[in-house]
């Protein structure tokens, strides 16, 4: 019980997960294929200036805020599903992504004269529309949002359905098979100063939303019935978290492609340091999001450079292994994660 | 009593679930200040009676709290006149005992306002009254099952509502507990809180002021604890398997061997 009982203050864990994005955000600035050299000479050299300013610091603070949309978007699933499990994406919003993505590839990814910023800003756009599209899809088959083990089940069957589709896209057009793989990887290594602020525009209006309606996730750990009965609005609150859910993860997916288990380890990281509501619980799950990938975006770069790894790749190793390291302290202790 | 206005009372009241109708018909009225329990066979519609006194549950006839439409009410307002307490209901292990019993003063705060000192003030002799203010800073996770359900029991008295209904709330709770639980309705009711539970063991259920007993979905008695016919009911609704007899001045139900 040992690491279960030591319990800190929210407010400095939240100190610290700052101090810890600022100090992963000067660093990332600070690194990449051409080493420190750029930033040290980036006051007098033009290049090393571009180099720094146009690429290494947005897609580090890029990085930064797609961790932090898709850990709020994982404490938002695990408070309103009340399972450990669900992640960001069971609402269908990954697959549909990828069928998106599938889509806009075939239709002008062989195109010679689609410029690669335009084919990115497609795909962007088209990741989004895919995810969105998705998670209405979901809520329809599920009729509403209400019931909330229909909502994982339709969100299952979407999911299954649409990747499929995807597959097929992919398997029926080899050319697009490199950008999809890419896609579903995940990557950090594309955005800009566009997709920054986008991303924390959104980040910024999901926190608010996320905040105001915590108290009715602290409710629901009580149960449906208790939660209604402390007269809490229960149906449109669902709605609303449901779309910031949607807008957040979406957003990120749009932007990263497929960023495996952030999501899903982020909050319980967060659980196995403070036990609090979920007002800290999402703004910590936020930060610790965005710590978690701007990690893993430097380890992508610095493990293998000057090449670089898709970051999802190592999301998927790093937060897999910490699942399991869980589960297994879980069963050797008897606590509870 | 019967002169006054009664906390619940419902009139006609249908309750179908899954497309199989469950209460037929239920006509009930609760005395204001007393302790109601209702007891009956497993599946006799007991907790979905609490449910709908409740207003969880949408039902075809009428329910009023204190002679208001109860489906009518408005959210709020009616929280803070009825208190829930529910069966096996999930808690997640995260949550702060303190913050747990802290929900309970939700009805009675505006949405994004800390809490003030009247409602600490609540939760702290909340926590006194189920002896559970040792534990307020660890998490429930931390807790065996009866001391959860005694942080939940202080949860639903820190609502300070009229009204409160309660499903099996001695469950996991140990001989002395459940006595202190017993103690603590006897106080409630003195306070003039309405109290109803729906409890599974006969002879706590005995001690209530009056007794509701249910069988497949339908109101066969309701009487007080201490009446003959009510008695006669209870054993009748158990197959005559049980036996109630007064001992030391109280009933007890005892298997019939």
């Amino acid at each position: 019980m040992t690491g279960h009982c030591a319990r800190w203050s929210p407010l400095v864990v939240a100190l610290s997960l700052v101090v810890l994005c600022a100090f992963g955000i000067a660093l990332g600035s600070a690194v990449g294929s051409t080493g420190f050299e750029s930033w040290v000479n980036a006051r007098h050299d033009d290049v090393a200036w571009q180099i720094v300013w146009e690429i290494r610091l947005p897609r580090t603070l890029g990085a930064c805020a797609a961790g932090a949309l898709l850990g709020l978007a994982g404490a938002l699933a695990q408070g309103l599903f009340r399972n450990p499990l669900a992640d960001p994406y069971l609402l269908g919003s990954a697959s549909g992504a990828s069928l998106g993505v599938a889509v806009a590839l075939a239709l002008f990814g062989g195109n010679p004269f689609a410029t690669e910023l335009l084919v990115r800003l497609g795909l962007t756009g088209a990741a989004f529309v895919g995810a969105v599209l998705a998670v209405l899809l979901t809520l329809t088959l599920a009729r509403g949002v209400q019931h909330t083990l229909r909502l994982l089940l339709a969100g299952v069957i979407v999911g299954v359905v649409l990747g499929a589709m995807a597959s097929l896209i992919t398997l029926m057009r080899p050319d697009v098979l490199q950008g999809m793989q890419g896609f579903l990887l995940g990557s950090t290594s594309f955005m800009g100063w566009t997709s920054c602020v986008l991303m924390f525009g959104v980040l910024l209006v999901c926190l608010v939303f996320a905040f105001g309606l915590s108290r009715v996730l602290d409710a629901l750990t009580l149960g449906e019935a208790t939660a209604l009965s402390l007269g809490l609005p229960l149906a449109p609150v669902r709605v609303a978290l449901v779309c910031v859910l949607a807008l957040a993860t979406g957003t990120a997916v749009a932007q990263t492609g497929l960023v495996a288990f952030v999501g899903l380890a982020a909050p319980h990281l967060v659980r196995s340091l403070v036990a609090t509501k979920h007002n800290w619980m999402v703004l910590l799950s936020a930060l610790m999001g965005g710590a978690l990938l701007l990690a893993a975006d430097l380890l992508a770069r610095l493990s293998i450079a000057p090449q670089e790894m898709p970051v999802g790749v190592l999301t998927a190793v790093l937060g897999g292994g910490y699942l399991l390291w869980l589960m297994y302290r879980t069963q050797a202790t008897g606590a509870k994660p | 009593m019967s002169a006054l206005i009664p906390a619940l009372h419902t009139r006609d009241v249908h309750v179908v679930l899954g497309g199989r109708e469950v209460l037929h018909g239920v006509d009930l009225s609760f005395g204001a200040g007393r302790w109601t329990s209702i007891v009956g066979p497993n599946g006799a519609g007991k907790s979905t009676l609490l449910k709908v006194l409740a207003g969880l549950l949408p039902v075809t006839g009428e329910v009023f709290l204190f002679n208001q439409p109860l489906l009518a009410m408005a959210r709020r307002q009616r929280a803070q006149q009825l208190s829930w307490l529910g069966q096996n209901e999930s808690a997640s292990d995260d949550l702060r005992v303190w913050d747990v019993v802290m929900l309970g003063r939700m009805p009675h705060q505006d949405w994004l306002a800390a809490p003030s000192d009247q409602d600490r003030q609540v939760v702290e002799v909340a926590l006194q009254a189920t002896q559970a203010w040792d534990w307020r800073e660890r998490s429930l996770g931390q807790l065996s099952g009866g001391e959860r359900q005694r942080v939940l029991l202080a949860r639903a008295l820190a609502v300070q509502a009229q009204v409160m209904l309660m499903d099996e709330p001695l469950a996991n709770l140990d001989p002395p507990h459940q006595v202190d639980w017993l103690e603590q309705v006897r106080c409630l009711t003195a306070q003039h809180t309405t109290v109803i539970s729906v409890l599974h063991e006969v002879g706590m259920a005995l001690h209530a002021d009056d007794m509701v007993v249910m069988q497949a979905g339908r109101i066969v008695h309701q009487g007080a604890c201490a009446d003959g016919a009510t008695h006669r009911a209870v054993e009748a609704v158990f197959d005559h398997r049980i036996a109630i007899h007064a001992l030391d001045g109280q009933w007890v139900a005892v298997p019939k061997l």
